[in-house]
């Protein structure tokens, strides 16, 4: 865990303070809504079909136990006692009052949470590996870069109103579960021949309306110039980037047009006057946010423990434990998914009670630290093995132990026509539909890991583009239509999704999934080729055959 | 539209010349680049100071060999979502040492401010009255700064290592 120290906390107040102004200038008219969209944007706040909603940022994925208890109280007090966990790491609330929002805020920043640059033309949110940490094989922890970039972007005087919104990812292994290739800047963090950390670094990914994945800029950047380097990337792109066509505004525009060797060739130009100021950083500083993390007192654990051993003889157990429990880096310990999509319900929602109980059980059994992963779940980094039972018993209470993780019901969705006042068409209901089909854990685990991903218009916020199945949904004569993709993925291989064909009807999606997972199970090699790997080998055309051919 | 200069609001005492306006014998005026470039001789041989109008889109190298002969740059705002002044204040001060006045001009609201101060600018036109009297206060919000900029300010991060070092000495 990080901790904030005065010098942060009084940054976080005063933040507040100035959006309570703002908000009151706003209330008396003093503001017009044109002039305070911007600013509230920067504060997280959205306008949307019912209501305001209000993204709270969760930097690199990461919250103490009084944080998440912060944000059931703030669902409690201020919404309708849910919150949305969401693909950037983000929390969002649905039902927010205005007027109270200033108030929200404070009670968050009591406990070091903000709102800061979740929204707008700035930079965003840092978003990271939700294992970071506690990944085996990891470089080093990602969150103390994520930290320091997190810094460095706070109220960034010269990039706060850039030409379109800006997100930085990272990642330190090389199984790559922050998506750093569909960012703006996506960094991996390695280390170098003699063994000095640095990154490299990509630039000019995203999705939306037209996806891009990102290129790679530099093949080594020293950790100590990392700040620099992108400062410089920000100044060209705030210089260059287009603000004549919202849809052409984000740096993946411009490096496509640049190219990407002329784009680098004006960063590096850039970076050579820069480098060597005080943007540099000294290994002193880095100890120093690394000194503010803090890691778990770990005992030493035996790798099987008896209690792991006798539940066993549980087939429930079982089979949840295969689906949700992974490797942690130090023996006897486990990281434990715990999938926010049962079945039937909104992916990512979580009610204030759940997420109370969630921070006495991170309490009890995961050093009192959870993680919020870009797969809209959530995870305890630090369970003993030998709590896995009692934990599982816990969940299963709470309604959180659906062992799904990975398979084709862990739905990543947009909220889609029910919230966002954007969309063109239902996300949530598809999802839904979609996890009453393939309920049946037995079905779904011998499709194996497949990810299906939705949204509701072409902003892509359920990065469907990236889904091994992508579900778009768009208008057609005033009807909601759907396109499907396949193919997509968004790790360290990422790619984009092929279209199959035709969009086809809201009532016909479900079915149409159903046929494309008959092709899979129909055309794999074995049973252990994924689908993406099926779809890899053979292209769209047999699944695309199979599909249409009734239709 | 209010000025504010050194964190007051003060009389301008530029006069804005178009790219047509007949040049006035004497005063301090303001020109538009393009106009500027092409007569800069004539502007800066006339008694009286001479500030030029820089767009957001035009490359700020092209006004460098003149900057230790001009009083004050005036860069544009056109709405306050377009932040590329921001880059070329920054470029002014921290690259090539400007000194003289830096002026923001355009759509500026007290919410900008904080930004603008770090970036580097002294002086502006402040589109609201309301605003223009709040600059002080407003200016004066945040007392933590990330990043260093030419400001000087010092930043959190090097603020923690002067306590680090102070508590080391005492203890
Ligand atoms: C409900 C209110 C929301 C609105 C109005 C909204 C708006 C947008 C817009 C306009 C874009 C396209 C930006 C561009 O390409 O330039 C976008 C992209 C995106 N949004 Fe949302 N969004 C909302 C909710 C969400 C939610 C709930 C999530 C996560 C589940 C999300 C995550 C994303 C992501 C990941 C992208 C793709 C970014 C990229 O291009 O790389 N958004 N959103
Ligand atoms: S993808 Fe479209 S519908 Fe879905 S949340 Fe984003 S903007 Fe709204």
């Amino acid at each position: 865990m990080y901790a904030y120290d005065e010098i942060d906390r009084t940054l976080v107040n005063e933040r507040v303070s100035e959006f309570r102004d703002q908000v009151k200038r706003r209330l008396s008219g003093e503001l017009t809504e044109d002039e305070f969209k911007i600013l509230r944007l920067q504060n997280g706040v959205y306008l949307q079909l019912h209501a305001y909603m209000f993204r709270v940022a969760i930097p690199y994925g990461t919250l103490a136990t009084n944080q998440l208890r912060a944000l059931a109280h703030v669902a409690r007090k201020y919404d309708r006692s849910y919150g949305h966990f969401t693909t950037r790491q983000n929390i969002q609330f649905n039902w927010i009052k205005l007027a109270e929002l200033p108030d929200a805020l404070e009670d968050l920043a009591r406990v070091g949470i903000h709102a800061m640059q979740t929204s707008g033309n700035n930079m965003r949110n840092v978003t990271s590996d939700q294992w970071a940490g506690v990944a085996p094989g990891e470089i080093e922890d990602p969150r103390i870069w994520s930290e320091l970039i997190r810094q460095h972007t706070t109220l960034h005087p010269e990039f706060s109103f850039l030409p379109r919104k800006f997100k930085i990812a990272i990642t330190a292994s090389d199984h790559d579960r922050a998506a750093i290739k569909i960012h703006d800047i996506g960094l991996k963090l390695i280390k170098n021949e003699k063994g000095e950390t640095g990154f490299e670094v990509l630039v000019g990914g995203g999705l939306g309306r037209t996806p891009f994945i990102g290129k790679t800029i530099k093949h080594f950047v020293h950790g100590r110039d990392i700040l620099s380097y992108i400062e410089a990337i920000l100044r060209v792109y705030n210089q260059y980037g287009r603000r004549d066509n919202i849809y052409k505004a984000r740096i993946k525009i411009l490096v496509h047009e640049l190219g990407i060797e002329k784009f680098s060739r004006e960063v590096e130009e850039e970076w050579q006057h820069i480098r060597n100021s005080s943007l540099q950083i000294d290994d002193e500083v880095i100890e120093d946010i690394r000194s503010r993390f803090t890691y778990p007192a770990y005992e030493k654990l035996p790798h099987m423990p008896d209690e792991l051993r006798q539940a066993a003889a549980d087939a429930d157990f079982e089979v949840w434990r295969k689906n949700s429990v992974a490797p942690h880096k130090v023996q006897g310990y486990s990281i434990v998914t715990i999938s926010l999509k049962p079945i039937g319900a909104p992916p990512g929602d979580a009610t204030a009670d759940q997420m109370d109980a969630l921070a006495d059980l991170a309490d009890k059994y995961s050093f009192g630290e959870i993680r919020v992963g870009h797969e809209q779940n959530l995870a305890l980094p630090h369970v003993a093995k030998r709590d896995l039972p009692a934990l599982w018993k816990a969940l299963d209470k709470l309604g959180l132990a659906t062992p799904n993780v990975n398979l084709i019901t862990d739905i990543i969705a947009c909220p889609g026509l029910d919230y966002c006042s954007l969309a063109n068409a239902r996300s949530i209901p598809i999802a839904q539909e979609l996890t009453r089909r393939f309920a049946n854990h037995e079905l779904a685990n011998l499709i194996g890991r497949l990810h299906i991903n939705i949204s509701g218009c072409i902003n892509a916020c359920g990065h469907h583009h990236v889904g091994h199945i992508g579900i778009l949904g768009v208008e057609k004569n005033g009807e909601e239509v759907y396109q499907i993709t396949i193919g997509g993925r968004a790790d360290e291989g990422a790619a984009l999704g092929n279209l199959i064909g035709p969009g086809v009807k809201f009532d016909e999606v479900a079915d149409v999934i159903e046929d494309v997972v008959e092709a899979y199970l129909a055309l794999r090699e074995r049973p252990e080729e994924l689908f993406i790997d099926t779809v890899k080998r053979l292209g769209v055309e047999p699944f695309k055959e199979r599909v249409y051919a009734t239709r | 539209m209010p000025l504010v200069n050194g964190g007051k609001i003060a009389d301008d005492s530029f006069v804005k010349l178009a790219v047509d306006t007949p040049l006035p014998e004497s005063g301090d005026v303001l020109v538009p680049a393009e106009r500027f470039i092409a007569e800069a001789d004539a502007l800066l041989k006339r008694t009286g100071k001479v500030g030029v109008i820089w767009p957001n889109n035009r490359d700020i190298d092209e006004l460098v060999p003149y900057l230790g002969r001009i009083a004050a740059v005036a860069l544009v705002f056109p709405t306050f979502r377009d932040g590329r002044a921001y880059s070329q204040a920054r470029l002014l001060r921290e690259r090539y040492n400007y000194r003289g006045e830096l002026r923001a001009t355009g759509q500026i609201l007290r919410d900008q401010f904080v930004f603008m101060l770090r970036a580097g600018f002294d002086s502006f036109e402040v589109k609201k009255q309301a605003d223009a009297e709040a600059f002080m206060q407003t200016a004066k919000r945040y007392s933590v700064f990330y990043q260093p900029t030419g400001d000087g300010r010092i930043t959190a991060l090097h603020r923690r290592m002067q306590l680090r070092h102070s508590e080391g000495v005492g203890t």
